[in-house]
């Protein structure tokens, strides 16, 4: 017990926890975006016109691409600032969490009609 | 015994890599919460962790492959518009479903739903592949980074499991049909 408790602190300096946590809070902000980018489609006409990237798909295909887009974007900015670092991954997590959860309820379409 | 190539179509996407990836799960979850819940446990042999690496990916590939069929392939056909003056809609799913107030909800909810919080489950168990493969069994050390990916494929569970809830009842309200027939086998007529 005691050589894998000792063992683990070199170990969490060898493997710091930065590039889990990036990818992590990438997941809840890309889970988030798009929810938000399918509610501005749907609420203005610009936006749905825009967002029509393939006809025959319609705006889901602007919608879904932009939000993977602003995911693959915020995973490499967040992994470059903390790839050799360790973070407080547990406020990170509760925020990825917290985005996550929006993510889901926001694509409710009576919950996101309210906006 | 036949099939249009369309209903083939959403067949795959649904009962093939949709509940396959809903299968799937409940394994990543049990190998999971088996080996990684405790720093203390018993010691993880590299072949498994392989495995699991490989099961894990693989499960990014197929939710990867069941949101772009459905979006690039099966929605194209549900959302089409008739021309004027068609008599029946059978052809035009959506349109059916909004032609009667009884069907019109499993489009407004159902499919506006599911189209968005589909894109949930890649996302999610992309993550958890990743963040897998990068800590391994160190991830025994790491339990928020650990509790995250448990969460996340938990959430990509809930999110293929409303996806292909609607999936199935909008295909028993208003099928996706159309395209050339594939026949299978040829009764006998009696």
């Amino acid at each position: 017990m005691s050589n894998q408790s000792t063992s683990s602190a070199p170990q969490a300096k060898l493997n710091p926890n930065g590039p889990g946590a990036a990818a992590v809070l990438a997941a809840g902000i890309g889970s988030f975006m798009v929810a938000i980018f399918a509610i501005l489609a749907d609420k203005a006409a610009s936006i749905k016109n825009l967002m029509n990237f393939y006809k025959p798909t319609g705006p889901l295909s602007g919608v879904t691409t932009c939000a993977i887009v602003v995911w693959l974007a915020a995973w490499a900015l967040l992994h470059w600032r903390w790839s050799q670092r360790n973070v407080e991954v547990g406020r990170v997590t509760a925020a990825a969490f917290i985005l996550l959860f929006l993510g889901v309820l926001l694509t409710f379409p009576p919950i996101a009609d309210l906006f | 015994m036949e099939i249009t190539t369309r209903g083939l179509w959403t067949m795959i996407h649904g009962m093939g890599f949709g509940a396959l990836y809903l299968l799937a799960c409940s394994g990543a979850l049990v190998e999971l919460y088996r080996r990684y819940r405790s720093p203390l446990g018993p010691e993880i042999k590299e072949e498994d962790e392989r495995f699991l690496r490989i099961y894990l990916t693989a499960m990014a590939v197929l939710a990867w492959i069941t949101v772009l069929t459905g979006a690039y392939i099966i929605y194209p056909w549900y959302r089409a518009v008739p021309p004027p003056g068609t008599a029946s809609l059978a052809a035009f799913p959506q349109r059916l479903l909004m032609s009667s107030p009884s069907t019109a909800a499993w489009h407004s909810i159902g499919m506006e739903w599911k189209e968005h919080v589909a894109w949930l489950v890649p996302i999610s168990i992309t993550m958890a592949a990743v963040v897998f493969s990068q800590y391994r069994r160190s991830l025994r050390i790491h339990p928020e980074l650990r509790a995250a990916v448990v969460g996340f494929v938990w959430a990509s569970l809930l999110a293929a499991g409303i996806s292909g809830f609607f999936g199935a009842m909008l295909n028993k309200t208003a099928p996706v049909t159309g395209g050339s027939t594939i026949t299978f086998v040829q009764g006998a007529q009696k």
